[in-house]
């Protein structure tokens, strides 16, 4: 018996006249791992931005955790302290230690003590394996190093469902791999993750479900070797063709 | 000869050969360019300092007016006459105050700078006590300079000089950054109500000038109050300079705001932050880190701007250093008084500069 952590029904938004998102009907169970692809403008981000409200949606039912997503601003809250996310652009804190930049949420959020919230964020850079730049600011780290730290922010909050939204677009190519490593760590571990990527390789090695969107729609959704090998849609098919061959 | 190899061989001159003689014409400013120096420094330093009378003149009289100066007396001397300031430095430093009560205001003056350090420098030991000081600081501040409760009251009207100037422009400083605060955050709110309550404020007092303003406070508030109801003349300076700094100060700091990405709400927000913390921790001191060139700009345009409350009749620097003018037995020194104000204004406003450049290096946590 798997537990929904997630579902969407009959989800649409609208950007004044662009209707971004059409009828999305999503549910995702407890550590599964989905990886959603498709061309950009196909309402991707904006999908996995209205888990969290970053985005509001304004036709249809977000309930994660058995929580409605609506305008009453604690459950908002409530939610987004279970759900985790990382930005295509880290964001992270550029005014705050790499330190404090993991450990704000917990002692603002969860009023933990400073000293326990700095135990927690520098195991958590252990855990992204750079806890040697602690004490730097964010402007001192590459940018593959900017976003572990990101990823290891997100889960000091210890959350139960990670959202990544193109977490290696704007990582130079040798960057790639050790982001990709430490959320590929983190499937193993059992996180629910929904993850925006067009990295193929990764999503085969973790994707539980694989899912395609274009123009505000989901156009197919399937396990990895059937969406690999035999989608059933065109529009998937050109898009695979192009993403893999070129 | 070798002498002179190791001469051409000295990092001196191969830089003023490189930048001050590249070329004869090069050369010829060069040396024009010093000549001018070398004159208007001269003639400024013997007059403000080795021709000038400070107590006494050339004979060795003790000046006590414009008579007694050397340049009225002999008329091969030109230097300054200082003794004007001397003699009426009282009068410059705390208007019209008692005398006998004076070191009330040198305490006040003695006790500014340890308010201000707990706002200025973080990494202060025992700041928490430092800033209580200076939360507790404009009570004692109130309370020495006014009086009451045991100290002899000293009305507003008495105070006058660099007082005024301070108190104008340190409280009209320090009342409107949180204000100005509250409106650029107010100016950026998606509640219709309170943006445009932000934008009318902010638009109406930058649309004035501050000597209307002073007007304003100083003729029109008691027509719209209640016969008997007359707020003191310097508190209500003290409203229209503190509502005219805000404003301006405002759009500084939401200048700042406009230059923080949208990320960064987003991030704090997907963290679990509230509004106010995100605003607090992650917007606002980014926000104001880039904005204080603006900031302390409009701060020093403000301390300046402090003198126009001469029109409506307080006698601030300024106004203190007319009066002396103005004054028969000093007559026609208005060289010596213009240059003294002058130099106070400088170093306060010089100060604030020097102080906007540390805060903007020590800030920096990048290495660009």
């Amino acid at each position: 018996m798997t537990e929904q952590v997630i579902q969407l029904e009959k989800v649409n938004k609208w950007y004044d006249d662009f209707h971004v998102l059409k009828d999305i009907d999503l549910s995702v169970d407890k550590g599964q791992k989905i990886v959603i692809c498709g061309p950009s403008g196909s309402g991707k981000s904006t999908m996995i931005r209205c888990i969290n409200r970053l985005e509001a949606h304004q036709e249809g039912k977000i309930v994660v955790h058995g929580t409605e997503l609506t305008n009453d601003l604690k459950n908002i809250d409530l939610i987004r302290k279970n759900v985790g996310m990382v930005f295509q652009q880290f964001n992270l804190f550029p005014h705050l230690s790499v330190l404090d930049n993991i450990s704000l949420a917990p002692i603002w959020v969860k009023k933990m003590p400073k000293k326990e919230a700095e135990e927690i964020a520098m195991s958590y850079l252990e855990k992204v394996k750079i806890p040697e730049q602690a004490e730097k600011f964010p402007g001192q780290l590459s940018g593959g190093q900017q976003q572990r730290v990101a990823i290891a922010r997100s889960l000091a909050m210890n959350p139960d469902i990670m959202l990544f939204d193109e977490p290696t677009s704007a990582l130079d190519p040798e960057m790639i791999k050790e982001v990709l490593d430490v959320m590929i760590q983190l499937a193993e571990e059992g996180m629910t993750m929904l993850v925006v990527t067009h990295e193929m390789g990764f999503a085969k090695t973790v994707a539980d479900q694989m899912i395609f969107m274009d123009e505000g729609r989901i156009v197919e959704q399937a396990t990895p070797d059937e969406f690999f090998n035999n989608p059933k849609s065109d529009r998937t098919k050109l898009f695979l063709s192009q993403i893999l061959n070129h | 000869m070798s002498s002179s190899i190791s001469f051409t061989h000295n990092k001196y001159y191969s830089w003023c050969r490189n930048n001050l003689f590249s070329s004869w014409i090069n050369g010829i400013i060069t040396i024009l360019s010093i000549y001018f120096i070398y004159e208007v420094s001269s003639f400024f330093l013997n007059w403000t300092i080795f021709e000038a009378d400070f107590v006494n003149n050339f004979r060795g009289e003790k000046i006590t007016d414009r008579t007694f100066c050397s340049k009225n007396i002999e008329p091969g001397q030109h230097g300054a006459c200082w003794a004007i300031i001397i003699v009426r430095f009282h009068q410059f430093i705390y208007g019209f105050y008692p005398v006998e009560e004076a070191w009330r205001v040198n305490l006040v003056y003695g006790l500014l700078p340890f308010a201000l350090v707990g706002i200025f420098f973080d990494n202060l030991p025992f700041r928490k006590y430092f800033l209580y000081f200076t939360f507790l600081f404009p009570f004692i501040g109130y309370f020495l300079l006014y009086g009451g409760a045991g100290l002899d009251v000293v009305g507003t009207s008495k105070w006058g000089g660099l007082l005024v100037t301070l108190f104008l422009g340190v409280t009209g400083i320090l009342l409107a950054f949180p204000l100005s605060i509250i409106l650029a955050l107010g100016r950026r709110s998606k509640m219709p109500v309170i943006k445009t309550i932000c934008i009318i404020f902010i638009e109406f007092i930058r649309g004035v000038p501050l000597i209307t303003l002073l007007f304003t406070a100083n003729v029109m508030l008691p027509l719209f109050l209640p016969e008997g109801v007359r707020p003191d003349n310097l508190l209500r300076a003290l409203v229209a300079v503190t509502l005219f700094q805000s404003a301006y100060m405002a759009e500084a700091i939401r200048g700042g705001l406009q230059a923080i990405p949208k990320g960064q709400l987003e991030a704090a927000q997907s963290l679990g932050l509230t509004y106010w913390q995100s605003t607090r921790k992650i917007i606002l001191p980014q926000a104001l880190k880039i904005s204080i060139p603006p900031i302390v700009n409009t701060c020093i345009g403000l301390f300046k701007d402090t003198s126009l409350v001469l029109i409506i009749g307080l006698f601030d620097l300024l106004g203190v250093g007319r009066a002396a003018v103005a004054d028969i037995d000093w007559a026609k020194l208005h060289y010596e008084v213009y240059v003294f104000i002058s130099l106070v204004f400088f170093i306060f406003c010089f100060g604030m500069s020097r102080y906007s450049l540390y805060l903007e290096k020590k800030l920096k946590t990048d290495n660009s």
